[in-house]
């Protein structure tokens, strides 16, 4: 493996990789040029074009760079738990280059001052790009608007409440308002807080034998109404973060159809995993919103499926051991999942259960159209990408993570898919030696 | 379908199934629970006995750890672990060093390193015992006394053995248990236990707010009416109700809940003539049961309190064996290696 860059000016051709083309749900093998930066050609015109080296993909997928819209980097503020070098460098080997770096970092991201050191320490340190998401309300407390529009112009591509609570209808109501004002998007993750009071598991079956404290189903989908109906009032870009449960996929559904400008996205662990994984009291598996039931994992699969879920996110939430290690309700939540949320959606695809290319897209397309940027391999279009072989293996295990967490949801068991290149505008962000 | 999901082994039991922590009720079947009511009946008669010791902790140390006060239970291990000849170490957690803000895995290691063979723990948190057991200190056995919400498994196979006793089995016997399941870790291990050793019916009374979500996959039956409930009962176990539960807006007030769901003579009277009356105490006279019910004949809560010296005995001299043979089959395959 190394992170070393091309030199700018250099130009590389990837062939015999496979690529799905925009517009396209097939997977067709085809080479792809990139010159400073950018993709210069792909397919026939790539065939017959030169270039100053050349990488074999055979075998492997050429994918857009992965977004993820929800990731925790823990710098500043969180130095034990991770941070920007560390957490964006495990990011480029899972195959991401883009990633929304979570407003709950200590301080919190609610000024410019935060914002542009995230920038900084990313510009310096980071093989990907790092796209600030800013707190909605001052120190994500939930009572005071932020300066939205000064953290829109310091970078902050959207706004979010990083799963805390806003304090009641008339403060959500108007961070919407104003948010809408300036053309902003809110990332919300939906809880009523006075419904999931002290709760850290589902409430349901794994929850009443283990006596555990639950988080019903309500505490998410009576939010995800109160915001729809405030979205709907106030014409706000709302994206929400982090569905967990049936009846919220159906809400979204039916809230898109009478019009609202409303998109969501899941966490992969919500896909693979269901409250079943508590019944060891594994406190890896203590996460927010919480793994509910067999029949919620199948609607957020159906609703990726549909279209209905925009996007997959890692919700990578990097902890030191210590936070991890006491009786499950005295745990902080949240898995590191960076580095294997490819793997984890190989895993479905390989059960049948989301075909390659809508897994791809949920990971780029999907969640780059919610930033208002696009992810395809096109001509023109950033060197943005992720050469991976979905056939090889990889077992993640304390040594083998380059995350500060060592939390992994699957570890010490070979998952599929090793991504062996990650390109960022045409520089290495990652790359494993070839075989 | 869903992957590599926590797998359920057999954390408390040894290879060859003895039990070599005792955590929860789960995953123990009928034979393991007789075999700890059996082995407690044994130890029934050394309470008779004017030298009311067996050497079967000889030289084992016994931490009792307890995050959560508690009188009763921390009296009865402590009898029970002295009768079995071991050393006793009582430790009030909350007054000690986690209030100088240590951890609970250093505290525990640091009392591992005392060369402790046994934690009794007591928790707020359910989990909290298997935890420990799991990740903190594997080579000393753990008994739960009571971890949060979850389980209370020597309440509840302390409940068996008085039910045993007075009705010389549990084929056939219907059973409510009447009050606040929802925060009641002795009601959860209590269902399992019933279940698990055959009773016909395990009823619960209460109103909705004090009922876990799904009871029912639990192993029992819901009545929301205490006189219907009450109906061919064989045993009743009631509940003890924390005031707290007020505040919390899952009931309007004690006198509400002692005319719906208190035991008193009136509603004991719909029982079966030879139903017993049981609660893990400590009791509120007047708030779940009336005096004269707690103290009349058909009472057993005593008992209860008897039998909890037993049946610890028989679980800390089973875990420490299980543990035992564990270290040992330990030391000899380091030999080898």
């Amino acid at each position: 493996m190394t992170n070393s860059s091309n030199t700018p000016g250099e130009s590389l051709k990837i062939i015999n990789g496979r690529l799905v083309l925009p517009g396209s749900d097939e997977l067709i093998e085809a080479s792809v040029v990139i010159a400073d930066g950018v993709i210069t050609a792909v397919g026939k015109a790539a065939e017959s074009a030169r270039a100053d080296d050349v990488f074999d993909a055979a075998g492997s997928i050429v994918a857009p760079g992965l977004v993820d819209l929800c990731c925790n980097l823990r710098e500043p503020g969180n130095g034990q738990k991770g941070n920007i070098a560390s957490e964006t460098r495990a990011a480029a080997r899972g195959g991401f280059t883009t990633v929304c770096a979570s407003p709950e970092t200590s301080p919190v991201n609610d000024s410019g001052a935060v914002t542009h050191m995230i920038r900084d320490v990313a510009q310096a340190r980071s093989p990907i790009r790092v796209l600030p998401v800013g707190a909605v309300t001052r120190g994500l407390e939930g009572e005071l608007l932020s300066d939205m529009a000064g953290l829109s112009s310091a970078g902050c591509v959207a706004f979010g409440n990083a799963g805390r609570g806003v304090r009641n209808a008339r403060v959500l109501r108007r961070c919407m308002a104003y948010a809408k004002t300036f053309g902003l998007t809110l990332m919300f993750s939906p809880e009523n807080q006075a419904l999931a009071a002290d709760g850290y598991a589902h409430d349901g079956l794994v929850t009443s034998r283990l006596g555990l404290l639950g988080i019903p189903e309500v505490a998410e989908t009576t939010s995800v109404m109160e915001m729809l109906l405030l979205a709907e009032e106030t014409g706000v870009r709302l994206h929400l973060s982090q569905l967990s449960s049936a009846r919220s996929v159906e809400m979204v559904a039916d809230a898109r159809q009478r019009g609202i400008a409303v998109t969501a996205d899941v966490a992969m662990h919500q896909l693979l995993f269901t409250e079943e994984a508590l019944a060891g009291f594994d406190s890896r598996f203590h996460v927010r919103p919480p793994l509910r039931a067999e029949s919620d994992r199948r609607a957020l699969l159906a609703g990726v499926r549909d279209g209905v879920i925009d996007a997959i996110v890692s919700q990578h939430q990097p902890h030191d051991s210590a936070a991890k290690q006491a009786p499950l309700g005295a745990t902080e939540p949240g898995l590191s999942t960076i580095e294997s949320t490819l793997s984890m959606g190989l895993l479905l695809v390989n059960r049948g259960e989301l075909t390659l290319p809508r897994l791809l897209s949920a990971l780029t397309r999907g969640p780059a159209a919610i930033l208002g940027e696009t992810a395809d391999v096109s001509e023109g279009a950033a060197a943005n990408l992720c050469v991976f072989d979905p056939d090889a293996s990889w077992t993640p295990d304390h040594h083998s993570l380059i995350s500060a967490g060592r939390h992994g949801p699957l570890m010490g068991s070979p998952l599929p898919g090793v991504v062996r290149m990650t390109l960022c505008s045409g520089t290495v962000a990652w790359q494993v030696a070839s075989r | 379908m869903t992957v590599d999901q926590a797998p359920n082994r057999p954390l408390q039991l040894t290879a060859d199934g003895q039990l070599r922590h005792f955590l929860t009720l789960d995953g123990l079947d009928r034979a393991m629970l007789t075999d700890i009511l059996d082995t407690a009946d044994s130890f029934i008669e050394v309470g008779e006995r004017s030298i009311k010791k067996v050497p079967l902790l000889r030289g084992r140390t016994v931490v009792n750890l307890f995050f959560e006060s508690s009188t009763r239970t921390r009296s009865t291990f402590e009898l029970a672990a002295k009768r079995l000849s071991a050393d006793v170490l009582n430790l009030d957690i909350r007054t000690s060093a986690t209030s100088k803000g240590e951890s609970l895995s250093d505290t525990l290691l640091n009392l591992e390193a005392m060369a402790s063979d046994m934690f009794v723990v007591r928790h707020a948190q359910s989990g909290a015992p298997h935890f420990i057991a799991e990740s903190v200190t594997p080579g000393v056995a753990i008994i739960n006394a009571g971890d949060g919400r979850h389980a209370h498994p020597t309440q509840a196979m302390l409940d068996m053995l008085t039910i045993r006793q007075h009705k010389g089995g549990f084929e056939g016997l219907k059973v409510a248990i009447v009050g606040d399941v929802l925060h009641s870790r002795v009601a959860r291990s209590q269902i399992r236990a019933l279940n698990e050793l055959g009773a016909a019916e395990v009823r619960v009374i209460a109103p909705d707010t004090l009922l876990p979500r799904d009871v029912e996959s639990l192993g029992c039956t819901v009545e929301y009416d205490m006189q219907k409930g009450m109906k061919d009962l064989d045993v009743v176990i009631m509940l003890r109700l924390q005031k707290e539960r007020m505040e919390g807006a899952l009931l309007p007030s004690e006198r509400e809940f002692y005319r719906l769901y208190g035991l008193d003579q009136a509603k004991l009277a719909l029982a079966h003539p030879e139903c017993i009356v049981m609660h893990p105490g400590p009791i509120n006279r007047g708030v779940e049961i009336e005096s004269a019910v707690a103290d009349g004949p058909q009472s057993v809560i005593l008992d209860q309190v008897t039998n909890g010296i037993a049946i610890r005995m028989a679980v800390m001299s089973m875990a420490m064996g299980g543990q035992m043979s564990e270290r040992n089959q330990n030391l000899a395959g380091g030999e080898q290696a």
